[in-house]
């Protein structure tokens, strides 16, 4: 499971309050406690702390003088983005663009060059789809596109967008709906990512809803999450799904082995 | 059309693994051996690096085994002697390396004591210079006591000692890491507690670059049909990038086909089977080259034809 840590970014009270100070030890204590949960990638976010390419580039100089995990850069301005792909000692994974042929014309080549990844939400012209036809149709239209930039499956990332639950119920069964089928695309598949927590915004058992949401996600396919990776009991529901999926080889330490990875 | 590229991109490496010592690296063999190393599944070249060949490792024991006098006698006289027939193995059979059982040690065969097989193995390492790989009786109470004194008689040779169960291993760990020496995880065809020792050894400080993995091995039927497939999901896994299964792995081909009653049975209880005399080698030898193929990359063999069969095998597919 590719595991991308969501702690370092604006919406946050102190990670806004450090790149306005320009204060590093927020960014670097979450860049450490995220890697040491076994995070997959960083995800930065400047949020609404600054618009300034050199404020992204400086948080991510910071995370990377902190540990090496790769940084997923949570922005979708080509010029934010250029700037941040040049200070990135590996490959990054950009978040996000959609399926509007605009944006994918303008996102994919930067991707290309820096032999990045990058998350596609399945939303075009006309917002948030609300069925799982329309979720697939705009997924096609991101495959597509990416390959013919040369992408490679393992390079696109796509996500059925989550709506929550307590206000938008009806939405669930058409993403899980969809999720089986982004992995038919291709052989090897795209990867298939969501935020997960939106899943529960609102809703009074938040862990618990997000908990099982990524159960169902993952027996339809999903393969990476954009998540809290210190949720522990989170983390163990993951590596027990991917067990039960015989996605890994079970062994009876298989929790505390995975912490000790 | 262009012809679709379908060649499977790993993201794990196997481990690779040295065995023995040279005089600069505070041993006396003559060469090291490496195994491991592979981004890719068995002789599939053209998918990946292969950058170490599976190697032969010679088996010899402490006292001759149970075997049938016709494969004994194709081993020659030097079955006698472990140190004759670990030289026989590397000069005449040309075996990469030698595999030591101490089969002498179990209280049933002969008992012999840990500072007789102490002795066996400092012989064998002055006479023979190839690297070493050091194997209890089998019997776990015995083999504590015998394999400490074997690992440090051995000290600083860089062997492989096998075996760490889940019962023995927090003995074999102290021993090896105490001796410089590599260890091998064995689990009862299942890789599961395959997968759960590699999680003991590394729980107890003990590192898994330094790890060769045995299912012990199977000479007939559903056993080596298990075998076979926990080979082959172990090595895939490992080269998925599941880093508890990333080792290489070792079969004792000589020590279970003469186990089983078909390559020990002469023509006249098996009728119609053919002479024992080639059915026995042949044996070992398709059970080799069915391992080979599952990603096996230490064979112990015995009978100088198998293990020419073998040698054929691998230079003809690597």
């Amino acid at each position: 499971m590719i595991l991308i840590g969501e702690r370092i970014n604006a919406g946050f009270k102190d990670i806004k309050e450090a790149i306005q100070k320009k204060d590093p030890d927020p960014i670097k204590k979450w860049a450490r406690i995220q890697t040491d949960a076994k995070a997959t990638y960083l995800d930065v976010n400047l949020g609404t702390a600054s618009n300034k390419p050199e404020d992204l580039a400086w948080m991510i100089e910071v995370v990377q003088d902190t540990v090496d995990t790769p940084i997923s850069i949570d922005n979708n301005k080509p010029i934010m983005l250029q700037e941040a792909m040049k200070v990135c000692k590996k490959p990054p994974l950009v978040n996000s663009t959609t399926a509007v042929e605009e944006k994918m014309n303008a996102l994919f080549p930067i991707v290309a060059e820096h032999n990045a990844s990058i998350i596609g939400l399945v939303m075009d012209e006309s917002g948030s789809p609300s069925t799982a036809d329309k979720r697939v149709e705009n997924a096609a239209k991101l495959f597509e596109k990416a390959m013919e930039f040369g992408l490679g499956p393992d390079q696109l990332f796509i996500d059925p967008i989550i709506m929550p639950l307590n206000c938008m119920q009806e939405q669930c069964p058409e993403i899980l709906n969809a999720v089986s089928q982004f992995k038919l695309f291709s052989d090897p598949p795209v990867h298939i990512v969501c935020g997960l927590s939106n899943i529960s915004t609102g809703a009074k058992y938040t862990k618990l809803i997000n908990r099982t949401f990524i159960t169902m996600l993952i027996a339809q396919g999903l393969d990476a999450a954009i998540l809290d990776v210190t949720d522990g009991e989170m983390i163990d529901t993951i590596l027990t799904a991917e067990l039960i999926l015989n996605k890994t080889i079970y062994a009876d330490g298989y929790i505390e082995a995975f912490k000790k990875s | 059309m262009a012809i679709p590229d379908v060649k499977e991109k790993w993201t794990g490496k196997i481990n690779e693994v040295t065995i023995g010592a040279t005089k600069d690296q505070g041993g006396t063999r003559g060469k090291t051996i490496t195994v491991g190393g592979q981004t890719t599944l068995p002789f599939l070249n053209f998918e990946g690096e292969i950058p170490n060949k599976p190697v032969i490792a010679g088996f010899v024991s402490d006292t001759p085994p149970d075997w049938p006098d016709v494969i004994k006698n194709a081993i020659g006289k030097e079955i006698n002697s472990p140190v004759e027939w670990a030289q026989k193995n590397i000069e005449q059979f040309k075996c990469d390396l030698i595999s030591l059982k101490l089969i002498g040690a179990d209280p049933n065969v002969k008992d012999a004591s840990p500072a007789d097989c102490a002795k066996v193995v400092q012989d064998l390492l002055k006479v023979v210079d190839a690297p070493l790989i050091i194997w209890g009786s089998g019997d776990d109470e015995k083999d504590n006591h015998v394999l400490p004194e074997c690992s440090q008689a051995a000290k600083g040779e860089n062997c492989l000692i096998g075996s760490a169960k889940e019962s023995n291993y927090m003995t074999i760990v102290a021993i090896c890491k105490a001796d410089k020496h590599k260890i091998i995880s064995e689990a009862p065809v299942d890789i599961n507690i395959g997968k759960q020792v590699n999680i003991l050894l590394q729980d107890a400080g003990y590192e898994l670059k330094d790890v060769v993995m045995y299912q012990t091995t199977a000479a007939l039927g559903y056993g080596f049909d298990y075998v076979y497939t926990i080979l082959e999901r172990a090595r895939i896994a490992g080269l998925k990038g599941d880093k508890l299964m990333a080792m290489p792995q070792i079969c004792d081909v000589a020590g279970e086909t003469y186990r089983v009653k078909e390559a020990t049975s002469e023509e006249d209880a098996l009728p119609g089977w053919g002479k024992l005399e080639k059915r026995g080698p042949m044996w070992e030898a398709m059970c080799a080259g069915g391992y080979l193929q599952a990603g096996s990359d230490i064979l112990i063999l015995a009978h100088p034809q198998a293990i020419k069969i073998t040698q054929e095998s691998i230079a003809k597919l690597i």
